[in-house]
C-alpha cells in the first residue's frame, strides 16, 4: 500500500510554477499527485491542515558538511541529516573534504549508504576535484559521478592552480554536473583569520582582503567562459565578486553562485571580543559588502542560499581566535534567519526565498526536487511563518553547537519536513 | 592587609589590564601617577614594601622573553607578591594543554592574579573571561602590551613634561607590533599627535583609521617628531619577504646617526627592545644622547608596579603612603 499524504488549505508557493495560492497537495507513493483546490481525501491518507503555513517544495541546501568519514566527534551522516530536517530541508549536498576525502567512487558509495540507512533527508555526495584533495590531478569523476555524485569541488580548499581548474572544468562536461569552487587566493589569506580591515587592525589579527576572494572569482569565471564549463561559485562575500558574477551572467557564462545567511546578515563587527563562533572562511565583511550580497540574492546573481553547514567540537572553538577553526552550523537556523532578516526586512519575498532555497539549488546541481509539480519526487517542506523562537544550541540535532546567533528571536520557523511522500520530522 | 590596601573595596581599575584601547584618558593617568612614588622604592638599599604580602602571582609565559618577565618579577617581588613563573619550554603547554585548561587549573590553584604572554591576540581577554583572578596582559600575539605601553608614556612624561600636544613617531614593524598598538592608543588618549613609518609592508592596511598618520620615509618622520619609538624588526619577517633585506632596512628605514645629523637636540628615542643594533637603530644612536631606552627599563618597572598595585584594590592616593610601610 503506498503512501499518502494530504497537505489540506496551506499556502502553496512554488514558483517553479509560478504558484502562491492557498490550495491542496496530495503526494502519494512518494510523489506529488496532484496539487489544486479541494482535493478530496483518500481514505487511508495522513490529512494535515496546513491553514497558516506555507507549502514549499523541499529545501535544498547546496554546501554542508557532515564530517564523516573522520571527524565524526563533530558531525556524522545521521546527525547531519537529522539537522537538515529539523530546519526544513529535505535534501543536502555533502562536501567532500572528510578524513579521508571523498575522492573516489566507494567513498561516495559511502556516503551514500550511510545517507540512506540515515532515513532523513536526501544526502548527495560531492566529490573531490583533484585526488586528495591536493590540487594536482583529476580524481575519478566519471566514477564518482556513476556512483552517485552530483559536483565536484575541492571546498575546504580553493583550487589553486589554474590549469587544472581548467581541465575540470572541460572534463565536467560530459557529466552535465557543476565544478564548485571556494574562491580563495591562499597567497594573500594563508596564515590569516578574519576580514582586513580596521576591526582587524585593532584586534591585532591578520586579516584576508576582498582581493583574495575576488581574484579566484574572476579567474574562475574567466575560465568558465574559456571552457563552456558550469563554474558553482560557493559563498559570495565580497561587493566587487557580486558584481563579477553579475556581468559574466549577463555575458552568457554558465555560472551559479551561493550566498550564506552569515553572509547576508553579519558584518565583521561580530568578531568583537575574539568571538570564535563568528571565524568563518570567507570572513564576515563589512557592511557594504553584505548590502551587495543582499542585493545580488535578490536579483538573481546569487542563485542559491546555501549554509556551509561546519560544525565544529566546542572544544575546538573554545580557543584563542587565532587557533580556532572556521565555521558554523546553520541547517537549523537558516529558515529563521532568512525569514526574519532578509524576508522581514523586505530583502526579498517569500516566493523568491523559496526559490533560492529549493528551485535554485535544483536547477543548480541538477536534482530532483524543487518543484511541486505532479510527479515531481514527493519532498515537501511546511514553514510556520508566524512562530516565534529563539536560537538555542542546546535543541540543536547537530552535534555542534558553534552559531554566533545564539540567543536571536526569530520569526518563522519549518513545521514539518517530508521526502519522498514520508514525514520525516515535525514540530 | 595594609592600610593602603583596606582604604577601599573598589578596585581603582577593573578587574584586568588587557590593553589601552579600553581604558579612559584618567585611568591611564591614574596608573602613571600612581607609578611616580613606586619608583623611589627601586632605589632604596631594601626595595621592597609589603603591599601583595601573601599575594600569589604566576607569570604565564607562553613567548620567550627576559626583559618583561624579569621587570614584572622585580615588581611583584619589589611589593612582596609570591611569584610563581612558568614558561612554555618544559610545561605541560607543549605537551598539547589548551589555554582552556591551563585557566582552569590556575583557578583551581586559586592563583590570586595572572600575568601573561601569548602569541595569540585576544589570548589575555580569552584568559580574563575566564578566570577570577586578574589577567594582565604582558603580550598577547599582535594585538596589545599594554604594560609597554604605559612605560613609554612615562617615560616620554619624565622627559618632555608632558605628552598633550607632542608629535610621536612610531618606527619599524607596525604590523606584527602589539607594542605599536598600546603606544598608539595611549598616545592618542592623551592628546599626542601620533605618526608611524614603516615601509607599506609592515603596516596594518586600516592603520590611517586609527587616527595616526602614516609616513612613508623616516627622514620625514625624524623632521616632524619630538619623539622617536623605534621598533624591533624581527629577523624572521626578511625570511617571510617583508623586506629584501636587513643591509636595505638598515639603509632605508633604520634610525642613523647620519639620518638624525639635522635633528633638535631634545629629539627623544625610545625603543622598547631588544634592540637589534645596525638594523633597526644604529649603536651610536642607541647609547647616544637622545636615547632614553634605559630609563624606559627602570620605568617598567615602576609602571607595573603601579598596575599590580592598582589591580590589587591599592587606591592611587594611597601609593605614596605604601612607601612608608616596611618589609617584613
Amino acid at each position: 500500500m503506498s503512501r499518502k499524504i494530504l497537505l489540506k488549505s496551506g499556502r502553496v508557493v512554488d514558483p517553479s510554477q509560478g504558484l502562491d495560492e492557498v490550495l491542496d497537495l496530495l503526494l502519494v507513493g512518494g510523489i506529488v499527485a496532484s496539487i489544486g483546490k479541494d482535493i478530496s481525501a483518500p481514505e487511508d491518507a495522513d490529512v494535515m491542515d496546513c491553514s497558516g503555513f506555507i507549502v514549499s517544495p523541499g529545501l535544498i541546501d547546496v554546501h554542508v558538511h557532515l564530517r564523516e568519514p573522520g571527524e565524526e566527534h563533530k558531525e556524522t551522516i545521521a546527525t547531519g541529516v537529522q539537522a537538515a530536517v529539523a530546519g526544513g530541508y529535505t535534501a543536502v549536498c555533502a562536501m567532500p573534504n572528510t578524513d579521508p576525502p571523498i575522492d573516489d567512487p566507494a567513498a561516495v558509495g559511502f556516503v551514500v549508504a550511510e545517507g540512506r540507512k540515515a532515513q532523513a533527508a536526501r544526502v548527495y555526495p560531492v566529490g573531490c576535484i583533484s585526488v586528495q584533495r591536493a590540487g594536482e590531478n583529476l580524481a575519478p569523476i566519471g566514477e564518482m559521478v556513476d556512483a552517485g555524485a552530483v559536483a565536484i569541488t575541492d571546498d575546504g580548499n580553493p583550487v589553486m592552480n589554474s590549469g587544472l581548474m581548467r581541465l575540470a572544468l572541460e572534463y565536467a562536461q560530459a557529466f552535465d554536473i557543476p565544478v564548485a569552487d571556494h574562491p580563495e587566493d591562499l597567497g594573500l589569506s594563508a596564515g590569516r583569520h578574519m576580514n582586513e580591515s580596521i576591526v582587524s587592525t585593532r584586534l591585532g589579527l591578520a586579516g584576508k582582503p576582498n582581493a583574495a576572494e575576488e581574484i579566484h572569482i574572476v579567474r574562475d569565471l574567466l575560465l568558465a567562459e574559456l571552457t563552456g564549463g558550469h563554474i558553482h561559485l560557493q559563498h559570495i562575500s565580497t561587493e566587487f565578486g557580486v558584481d563579477a558574477i553579475r556581468q559574466a551572467k549577463a555575458r552568457g557564462v554558465t555560472v551559479t553562485a551561493e550566498a550564506s545567511p552569515h553572509h547576508l546578515v553579519l558584518t565583521e563587527e561580530a568578531v568583537e571580543g575574539y568571538r570564535t563562533d563568528a571565524k568563518m572562511n570567507p570572513p564576515l565583511r563589512t557592511e557594504k559588502d553584505v548590502a551587495a550580497v543582499r542585493v545580488g540574492l535578490s536579483d538573481g546573481s546569487l542563485d542559491v542560499i546555501a549554509t556551509d553547514h561546519a560544525p565544529h567540537h566546542y572544544d575546538e572553538k573554545e580557543s584563542a581566535f587565532e587557533d580556532a577553526p572556521n565555521g558554523l552550523v546553520g541547517l537549523e537556523t537558516a529558515v529563521g534567519i532568512i525569514m526574519t532578516d532578509i524576508v522581514g526586512e523586505g530583502v526579498i519575498d517569500i516566493a523568491t526565498m523559496i526559490d533560492r532555497m529549493s528551485c535554485g539549488p535544483a536547477r543548480a546541481f541538477g536534482l530532483p526536487g524543487g518543484t511541486l509539480s505532479e510527479g515531481a519526487v514527493g519532498d515537501v517542506t511546511v514553514i510556520d511563518p508566524n512562530l516565534s523562537w529563539t536560537v538555542d544550541p542546546n535543541t540543536f540535532r547537530s552535534k555542534s553547537r558553534n552559531t554566533p546567533f545564539v540567543g536571536r528571536e526569530l520569526k518563522g520557523a519549518p513545521h514539518r519536513t517530508i521526502v519522498a511522500g514520508r514525514t520525516v520530522w515535525t514540530r | 592587609m595594609s592600610p593602603a590596601m583596606a582604604s577601599s573595596s573598589v578596585p581603582a581599575l577593573g578587574k584586568d589590564l588587557v590593553g589601552l584601547e579600553s581604558l579612559s584618558q584618567e585611568e591611564i593617568l591614574m596608573i602613571l601617577d600612581t607609578a611616580e612614588p613606586f619608583k623611589e622604592i627601586s632605589e632604596r638599599r631594601i626595595k621592597k614594601v609589603p603591599v601583595l604580602r601573601g599575594k600569589t602571582i604566576v607569570n604565564l609565559f607562553f613567548e620567550a622573553s627576559t626583559r618583561t618577565r624579569v621587570s614584572f618579577e622585580f615588581a611583584e617581588k619589589r611589593l612582596s607578591a609570591d611569584t610563581v613563573n612558568i614558561s612554555a619550554t618544559g610545561s605541560s603547554v607543549i605537551k598539547g594543554e589548551t589555554l582552556v585548561d591551563t585557566a582552569r587549573n590556575l583557578e583551581a590553584m586559586r592563583i590570586y592574579m595572572v600575568v601573561m604572554r601569548h602569541g595569540s591576540s585576544g589570548a589575555a581577554r580569552f584568559l580574563a573571561d575566564r578566570i577570577p583572578s586578574n589577567v594582565i596582559n604582558a603580550g598577547d600575539g599582535r594585538h596589545e602590551h599594554p604594560t609597554q605601553g604605559l612605560l613609554d608614556l612615562l617615560t616620554i612624561r619624565d622627559h618632555c613634561d608632558r605628552i598633550q600636544g607632542l608629535k610621536v613617531c612610531l618606527v619599524g614593524d607596525i604590523l606584527h607590533s602589539r607594542v605599536a598598538r598600546s603606544n598608539i592608543y595611549g598616545l592618542l588618549k592623551l592628546g599626542a599627535e601620533v605618526a608611524v613609518c614603516a615601509p607599506q609592508t609592515l603596516l596594518p592596511s586600516a592603520i590611517g583609521d586609527l587616527g595616526v598618520q602614516v609616513f612613508k620615509r623616516v627622514e620625514e618622520a625624524i623632521e616632524w617628531a619630538d619623539v622617536l619609538n623605534v621598533l624591533r624588526l624581527q629577523l624572521e619577517r626578511m625570511e617571510e619577504g617583508y623586506v629584501p633585506s636587513l643591509r636595505e632596512y638598515n639603509r632605508i628605514w633604520g634610525v642613523t646617526a647620519r639620518k638624525l645629523e639635522f635633528a633638535p637636540q631634545d629629539l627623544l628615542i625610545l625603543h622598547p627592545g631588544p634592540m637589534n643594533r645596525g638594523v633597526e637603530i644604529d649603536s651610536d644612536v642607541a647609547d647616544g644622547s637622545h636615547s632614553v631606552i634605559l630609563n624606559q627599563v627602570t620605568n617598567g618597572v615602576a609602571v607595573r608596579m603601579a598596575v599590580l598595585y592598582l589591580l590589587a584594590g591599592g587606591q592611587p592616593d594611597s601609593a605614596e603612603a605604601v612607601k612608608a610601610e616596611t618589609g617584613s
